[in-house]
């Protein structure tokens, strides 16, 4: 049986059927499909690459070398067939969206100056003040507009809730240094390119602004109230990654690309070296993690940062693009707590579900995950990029063993939640058009108002019945596509 | 800008200007070695190739005897040779890669382009048949960038780093040419003895010229029979001649007047007192006190020039 709930309504389903149950969004791109010859997706599919290989769209994978001994430098797999979400489903998230972010930003300030949540009893104290993500540096520091997270990366996934019919659930909140914004763009940019009949087909709602929005958003949390701060994007340079990403956000925004060595602090504020003397710096977008930003605070080791660059901001002299600390609310240990925290800051319920969650620090939790752990999803409360979770229902009965003994031994260290059955969406791989799971990455900006562009990224697990869609873990990426009435 | 970014830029045009000048030398030399003539004046050639570059205590830790496959391949597409044509141009592309925000998205693509290309080029059959079409390649691919460069680029800062980079380069590499050259034939300077010298001497200057293409150039010019003399003035004075030292330190020392606000730019003063001597300079002097010593001086200045920008642009301190 083939899935592709985001295409046809029920089961079961056949896929290409005629049209007779594919949901209404999609019929013209189902139409469309069927009238073209077969060879046309391979073909389509072999120019992509060679376009994003001449463009240079390519991430670097850590510890891997070519025959030449250099770093090797991949494409990520880009998918062919886009993710369509009607408007009014879109309408609905954006909302959500808006709602949660603005509560987990209430939530981060809080955490830092009053604590009330805690003091109210809906967070235990003990979850905060022992979590490694809760940076003590940061309390009592005020930050513009007390926003924390100007970038925010909500994960989402689409499955059947209880009365069966597909609901969109938050799976994860990123809040650090969210990525992938870049594919984003460029994907769509490739299939403009690719299939401009589609375009003039549908009103797909455009995204190409976001950098407009984003030099907006980092320009309004700038700490002086000159016209024009000065802002920066922070690499770690050109062996990240991600560093296609930081060098495309810094030329599409204009602004320069840094690293650690361009900066230097003095007297509190923070300048960068030019060709004709220091300059100051007045917002600093960083894609560095906290724990190298400033050697002199953090990791004393670090060379991607800059020696005095937290005293400048404790001083209010530079704005740091997420604040430092922003990880105590995107913890896996706290997602639990967001909906509550909506309800506390906001006096609201919320709009987009959380996913059940088992909090394995609670013993009853504990006891249910140890019995059904070939029925669950559990992960590391600190973990990200798809490492360190065990996938019950494709896993080993070695490594649920595994996982069995890590529990026990740090049961606070894990959450467990069901498997959900994520929704799928055609895609073109190597034996044709077959179904394979997907999310959606949405990139909210919280500047002086909180807005986005039109979708975001959906990821896709390339892998038959995977559900995992990071890209270091062979996941891919496709065109997503919110259609105006 | 970023000292980092302009450090960068002005690198990348120098790797890509070295790797075109590296083909020149490699084309000529290799023309030359398929005219009848005794092994020993080819060898001589590629001898001289490696001493440009001062390359020939590295060639021969690795391949021992010269010959002209061997003195290709390690020029060509000896990864573990900094000077080779690969090496250069993917310097040239991972500097570009470093600053690709600051390049327009044409300059961008080209740098990568080429790198791309190269890579599947010098493994191809057709690089072993024909190594020349290669050469060509790489002058034209270099000739594409500037192009796109100076077609593309915002007039500003950026623009000026990279074209700096590019005459710096240039007026090192013609130096060196003209000095190996002039220095494999000192021993007989003005005019041979008998006929077959006489032509093995056309063949001598001529690929001089060719290799900077100024053959046509020098003919138009002095409208004469080609001198060693005359080829020595048009390489190192003659203002006009888009590769000499004198138009090279001229484009350089324009570029750096824009870069710079400072009337007491150390880099300027150099500069402009390096372009002066070429501009003043007469070649019967520069004969008389000796080509070679004056070329030695002449690469001194200009790497202390450069070192200079880099101390006071590129690198600058707190």
């Amino acid at each position: 049986m083939r899935k592709f709930d985001e295409m046809v309504i029920e089961l079961p389903y056949q896929f290409l059927s005629g049209g007779a149950n594919i949901r209404d969004h999609y019929k013209i791109y189902d139409e469309w499909l069927s009238r073209q010859p077969g060879d046309m997706m391979a073909k389509r599919r072999e120019e992509a690459e060679m376009i994003f290989r001449r463009v240079g769209i390519t991430f670097a994978v850590y510890g891997e070398k070519d025959e030449t001994g250099a770093g090797t430098e991949r494409l990520i797999p880009f998918d062919l067939i886009p993710r369509i979400i009607p408007s009014q489903e879109w309408a609905a998230m954006e909302r959500g969206l808006v709602q949660r972010v603005n509560a987990l930003n209430r939530f981060i300030h809080d955490i830092y100056h009053d604590q009330d949540i805690l003091r109210a009893g809906i967070v235990p104290r003990e979850q905060i003040e022992n979590n490694a993500q809760f940076r003590p540096e940061m309390v009592g520091v005020d930050v513009p507009h007390q926003i924390y997270s100007h970038i925010s990366g909500i994960d989402i996934v689409r499955a059947p809730n209880d009365k069966g019919e597909g609901e969109y659930y938050v799976l994860e909140d990123n809040l650090r240094v969210p990525s992938g914004v870049s594919y984003m763009l460029e994907d769509r940019k490739m299939m403009m390119r690719l299939f401009p009949e589609l375009f003039s087909a549908h009103r797909v709602a455009p995204v190409a602004h976001y950098p407009d929005l984003l030099l907006e958003t980092l320009r309004a949390s700038s700490p002086t109230t000159t016209d024009e701060p000065t802002v920066v994007v922070l690499t770690p340079g050109m062996y990240n990654s991600a560093y296609f990403e930081h060098a495309f956000l810094a030329q599409q925004m204009g602004v320069e690309l840094v690293e650690g060595q361009d900066l230097f602090v003095k007297d509190n504020f923070v300048y960068m070296r030019t060709t004709r003397g220091p300059r100051r710096v007045d917002v600093i977008y960083r894609r560095v993690d906290d724990d190298f930003l400033d050697p002199t605070v953090f990791r004393p080791t670090s060379t991607l940062g800059c020696a005095g660059l937290i005293g400048a901001y404790r001083a209010g002299n530079v704005t740091i693009c997420n604040a430092v600390g922003t990880g105590i609310a995107d913890d896996k240990s706290i997602y639990p707590y967001v909906p509550k925290m909506i309800e506390f800051y906001l006096g609201e319920k919320p709009i987009l579900n959380n996913v059940p969650t088992y909090m394995c620090r609670n013993p009853e939790d504990l006891a249910y995950t140890l019995a059904h752990l070939k029925d669950l999803v559990v992960k590391e409360v600190h973990g990200a990029g798809g490492y360190g979770m065990l996938v019950g229902p494709a896993a080993t009965a070695q490594e649920v063993e595994d996982f069995r003994q890590a529990l026990l031994a740090n049961p606070g260290g894990y959450i467990a939640q069901p498997t959900l059955s994520l929704s799928s969406c055609p895609t073109f791989v190597e034996s044709g058009i077959a179904p394979r799971h997907i999310d959606l990455r949405p990139y909210v900006l919280s500047g002086k108002t909180v807005q986005m562009v039109p979708g975001g990224l959906t990821r896709v697990a390339l892998k038959e019945g995977s559900l995992v869609v990071n890209s270091s873990q062979g996941g891919g990426t496709k065109d997503t596509w919110i259609l105006e009435n | 800008m970023l000292s980092r970014t302009a450090d960068h830029l002005f690198w990348m045009s120098r790797y890509t200007e070295r790797a075109e000048n590296t083909a020149r030398m490699l084309d000529v030399n290799y023309q030359t070695s398929l005219l009848p003539q005794s092994e020993g004046v080819a060898e001589v050639g590629w001898k001289g190739l490696l001493s440009i570059s001062e390359l020939t205590e590295a060639y021969t830790r690795r391949y021992g005897v010269v010959s002209a496959r061997n003195v290709i391949d390690f020029m060509v597409r000896d990864e573990s040779n900094p000077s080779s044509i690969i090496s250069c141009l993917s310097a040239a592309r991972e500097n570009a890669r470093a600053v690709r925000g600051a390049l327009t998205t044409e300059v961008w693509e080209t740098q990568n382009q080429t790198w791309l290309e190269v890579k599947r080029m010098v493994n191809s059959a057709e690089f072993e048949a024909d190594p020349s079409q290669f050469f060509e390649w790489v002058k034209f691919r270099s000739h594409l960038s500037r192009g796109v460069t100076v077609g593309t680029m915002l007039m500003d800062e950026a623009l000026h780093f990279m074209r700096m980079g590019t005459f710096l380069e240039r007026a090192d590499n013609t130096a060196r040419l003209v000095d190996v050259k002039f220095h494999a034939v000192q021993s007989d300077f003005y005019g041979a003895a008998n006929e077959r010298d006489q032509e093995y001497d056309f063949y001598h200057w001529s690929a001089i010229l060719r290799s900077v293409s100024a053959f046509e150039v020098y003919r138009k010019v002095y409208r004469d029979v080609i001198r060693p003399e005359r080829v020595a003035e048009l390489l190192v004075l003659k203002a006009d001649m888009p590769r000499s030292l004198h138009a090279s330190l001229r484009e350089a020392v324009n570029n750096l007047a824009l870069v710079t606000s400072n009337p007491e730019s150390e880099s300027l003063r150099r500069a402009g007192k390096l372009c002066a001597d070429l501009q003043y300079g007469r070649i019967d002097e520069i004969l008389a006190t000796g080509l070679h010593a004056y070329l030695t001086q002449f690469l001194d200045r200009v790497n202390d020039l450069g070192a200079q920008i880099s101390r006071e642009f590129l690198v600058s301190a707190v």
